[in-house]
């Protein structure tokens, strides 16, 4: 797994390439806290080419929405598949993050 | 990590296909087993939704569980998997060297107060969601703690 940061401003685009597990979960997290302790309000975590997601990714995306809201922003997950959306819905974190179909539309909805 | 002993190729035989590993507690070591089960169940024709979903996340849940809770991420303790799989099932037994829990005590649930904050403590709910039967047994004399997931085919 890798991801890649891309920050304008205080929107931070994250591209999440293969799994988010236990193994990453820590170091994915850590990335996006020193973004938001920079500045970045709006986060945008891009789905798209990414694998399955573990327990402990969900853990770490929980924990990062509410350290982002904390600061006064927010975090919007995008390009979700079926099967991810479908983890999100059995685990009811979909009541907690707000999905959507692109990277386009989690920034056009700002 | 062990290299794993196969005991037949994978193919459509309707006799069971068998894999075993003894891994280290490593948590590097989990994707690549998780990967080469994820292949048979591909080559036994279970669905997309179980090889995308299902198998990999309850695997790594497993495996993860038996490694930092189970082995205390102690890296001289091992995990043994034990994967028997044919046309219809996919059975796996995930073994450490802890004391066990009660699985059946450990009813996680996203009813509880703080589980839209909480950072861990999902794992055992989705291996229950995603496998059709999740159990576990010892330790005893002979064995450690053996947690067994059973997913049928659908």
């Amino acid at each position: 797994m890798s991801f890649l940061l891309d920050r304008n401003d205080d929107v931070l685009l994250v591209d999440v390439e293969g799994q988010l597990v236990v193994t990453n979960r820590q170091e994915f997290k850590q990335a996006i806290l020193d973004a938001v302790e920079q500045g970045a309000r709006t986060v945008v975590i891009d789905f798209t080419r990414s694998g399955y997601i573990d327990s402990s990714g969900l853990g770490a995306l929980v924990s990062l929405s509410k350290r982002v809201r904390d600061a006064g922003g927010d975090l919007r997950l995008a390009g979700l598949n079926e099967d991810l959306r479908t983890l999100f819905e059995l685990t009811r974190l979909d009541q907690l993050f707000p999905l959507y179909a692109s990277r386009a539309d989690a920034l056009a909805a700002r | 990590m062990t290299s794993p002993s196969a005991q037949r190729p994978a193919t459509d035989s309707p006799t069971p296909i068998t894999r075993r590993w003894t891994l280290a507690s490593d948590l590097t070591l989990i994707e690549p087993v998780v990967e080469t089960i994820v292949a048979l169940c591909m080559s036994a024709g279970f669905s997309a939704r179980h090889c995308h979903l299902n198998v990999p996340v309850a695997m790594t849940e497993a495996l993860a569980n038996a490694m930092l809770r189970g082995n205390r991420s102690d890296r001289s303790r091992s995990v043994q998997v034990s994967v028997e799989l044919d046309t219809q099932s996919l059975r796996v037994d995930v073994t450490d060297e802890g004391a066990g829990f009660d699985l059946s005590a450990l009813q996680q649930s996203p009813d509880e107060a703080d589980w839209f904050e909480r950072e861990d403590g999902r794992g055992v709910f989705l291996m229950r969601q995603l496998m059709d039967r999740v159990e576990s047994a010892g330790p005893d004399a002979e064995s450690g703690h053996r947690i067994r997931l059973i997913l049928h085919r659908t």
